[in-house]
């Protein structure tokens, strides 16, 4: 059993209560609502007659219906005008902070919290959403729930949990020129396998994660729920301070000297004690995409499509499935596999530091002609920024469409969805069948400068290339 | 025509039924209740959309659609099921088609605890019984009495051996998976640690 690592001392901090059957009762610190996944938990509450116990520790914002091309009310789609209606109405009974379309704030739930400072190391985090892991970049304990522990934190702000098991994961060494936090996660996820993580908490580690920012921490924090960990964290350090301190929520003046002393001590101990420790050698990952329908099937892009025969017993029934709905065959190289749809966007990499760096891959070029190209900036707060350094200029020029914030094709759920077998290149986090919207529609998950480099080509290229030129 | 859906409510001692196979690892949320789907504001019409697509794509040979499953409720998976968006919409699909306990390799972690959250249990059981009785299943229709205290499923003369997590376990004896009255009965001990919590005192 793990001891003394920071989801130790976290996890003990939060602990109100050993339950009855065996778990544990665990307070949440901050808990984050969207409109998907909280009109149930609302509905809920109000069958049991019961209120929001503190109101103050909830925080809400739209994401996942928002179109992205006209976000003026009501929405097109009526379906989509009822959920947003349905948030706010229930943020206004309940009394909780609602970051609405148009004030500044709104975005994708993972990318909005960290910017507005209300992120921070030591608490425990909850959204009804897997990807609540990317806040565990700041050294929290974050990780998704579903509706009915809404309603339990929504009614307590606690939830009965079994404590998880820690693995380390040591990355050493640096990532290479062209090489990026999405790559290093992907990379992670295909050496351990989607389902290594059931069970665990996941600390990444060492100097390649030590070396990354904390938008490239959030990337690999991200991504730990497709590794099959609920949560996944990075101890905080001075990268993580920086970036929280003037934030709007961040503590200040004497409070933040007190909250910057407090985060130094939940660091995991040199001492401490974890279920299972994983080296990573970060120098020798390449640019990755997936060819497969988990996003465990990875390659580097350099390299060919496994043959059933290279890959384990466990893994060859989901392979065979993956060839059929890709229309990709074993031994078949990735690199020149033609795009239909560039995305970029979603809480892996939808934040302004994505944007740079893919603007810097497409300044100068222009999409293919046989290419849809689209940004979607991870939150106003992102496209704000964008916007003032210029970005969008460079992305419409390039012939990109630039887009209002939301999850968008992440997860199709508003009107940007694949259309037949189309093949997307995309930055976001699953490829899993029929995700962007059509049932028969193909992802490969890359890197945002390797989606751009994809959108300049038409086909899956090596953004190593690009950086050279 | 199913009856009409009675979401679980107390003690779960048992559940018995007919069993439905479905073959295949890393089943996401996605393919259990696409995200098309999602766009409702309550749980009710989930149960006919449960695998569209995939049922879709095998017109009529997937096996939610089979006429000989369409009165089982103990489904029979592979590994890592449920795996992906943490959607609740994806085991309130399953039960309100039917489904009332699911016998898997493994399941993935949030799955599982929504699942546990609306009295949907879900036992492991070694890989190579689940193939068996996947192979059985194929053959004639298997039939479940599941003992939740004992963790044991008997399946005509042939008992087996389930797992289950003890906490899980007594949550469905004691009625408690329906968590919150039990957590709220702790609503001192909440009150004293959110006035603790450094970090809630140092953003004032």
């Amino acid at each position: 059993m793990s001891q003394n690592t920071l989801f130790d001392k976290v996890w003990d901090l939060h602990k109100v209560a050993d339950l009855n059957g065996g778990s544990s009762q665990i307070f949440i610190g901050l808990h984050l609502i969207h409109e998907v996944t909280s009109p149930q938990a609302f509905g809920a509450l109000k069958d049991k007659n019961l209120l929001v116990k503190f109101p103050s520790r909830t925080i809400a914002t739209v994401d996942h219906i928002v179109p992205t091309d006209n976000q003026s009310r009501p929405f097109k789609d009526n379906l989509a005008e009822q959920m947003i209606e349905t948030l706010e109405k229930n943020c206004k009974k309940h009394k909780i902070k609602f970051f609405n379309i148009g004030s500044g704030s709104q975005g994708i739930v993972h990318v909005v919290a960290p910017e507005l400072g209300l992120t921070q190391p030591g608490m425990t985090i909850a959204c009804g959403d897997s990807h609540t892991s990317t806040h565990g970049a700041f050294g929290s304990i974050a990780f998704g729930i579903g509706t009915s522990q809404v309603r339990d934190v929504l009614a307590s702000q606690t939830l009965a949990m079994n404590k998880l098991k820690v693995r380390q994961i040591w990355c050493k060494n640096k990532l290479s020129d062209g090489v990026f936090a999405k790559d290093l996660v992907l990379h992670i996820i295909n050496k351990l396998g989607v389902k290594a993580g059931v069970g665990y908490a996941y600390e990444f580690s060492g100097p390649a994660i030590d070396s990354l920012s904390m938008e490239e921490r959030m990337t690999i924090c991200n991504m730990s729920i497709e590794g099959g960990a609920r949560c996944g964290y990075v101890n905080p350090d001075k990268v993580t301070f920086n970036y929280i301190k003037k934030r709007q929520f961040a503590p200040k003046d004497e409070n933040w000297v007190k909250a910057v002393a407090w985060w130094k001590s939940l660091v995991s101990e040199k001492d401490a004690i974890y279920d299972d420790v994983v080296k990573i050698d970060a120098s020798k990952v390449e640019p990755t995409v997936t060819w497969g329908i988990t996003p465990g099937q990875s390659i580097g892009v350099s390299q060919k499509i496994p043959e059933l025969n290279e890959l384990s017993i466990d893994d060859q029934f989901i392979a065979g499935e993956a060839y059929e709905y890709m229309g990709l065959h074993p031994g078949q190289a990735i690199k020149n596999t033609p795009i239909d749809v560039c995305f970029i966007g979603s809480c892996t990499n939808g934040r302004i530091s994505d944007l740079r760096v893919a603007a810097e891959i497409v300044q100068n070029h222009k999409v293919s002609p046989n290419v849809k190209a689209f940004v979607v900036p991870g939150s106003e707060k992102v496209a704000k920024e964008a916007i003032e350094e210029g970005l969008d200029k460079i992305f419409k020029e390039a012939g990109f469409q630039w887009r209002e914030p939301g999850c968008s094709m992440c997860l199709a759920m508003n009107p940007d969805k694949l259309k037949g077998n189309q093949v997307s290149a995309s930055s976001s986090n699953r490829n899993f069948k029929g995700r962007q919207g059509s049932p028969s529609g193909r992802t490969l998950l890359m890197s945002p400068a390797m989606v751009a480099a994809a959108a300049i080509e038409g086909k899956v290229s090596d953004v190593r290339e690009f950086i050279k030129k | 025509m199913k009856v009409e859906f009675q979401a679980p409510q107390g003690k779960i001692l048992k559940v018995s039924g007919n069993c439905i196979s479905l073959v295949g690892d890393d089943i996401d949320t996605d393919r259990i209740i696409p995200a098309r789907f999602l766009k409702c504001v309550d749980f009710e019409s989930l149960g006919d959309a449960v695998f569209e697509d995939d049922r879709k794509d095998l017109k009529g040979k997937h096996p939610f659609d089979l006429p000989s499953n369409q009165n089982a409720s103990i489904l029979l998976v592979n590994s890592n099921f449920g795996c992906g968006s943490s959607r609740e919409h994806a085991p309130q699909a399953l039960i309100r088609w039917g489904i009332k306990a699911i016998i898997g390799e493994s399941f993935a972690e949030i799955f599982y605890s929504n699942c546990l959250a609306i009295g949907m249990p879900c036992f492991t059981l070694a890989k190579k019984n689940i193939k068996s009785l996947q192979v059985k299943a194929e053959k004639g229709s298997l039939f479940f009495e599941i003992d939740i205290k004992n963790v044991i499923a008997i399946e005509g003369s042939t008992k087996y051996n389930l797992e289950l997590k003890e906490s899980s376990k007594n949550m469905f004896l004691s009625g408690e998976w329906d968590a919150t009255s039990a957590l709220l009965k702790n609503i001192k001990l909440i009150e004293s640690k959110m006035d603790n919590l450094p970090y809630i005192n140092l953003n004032k």
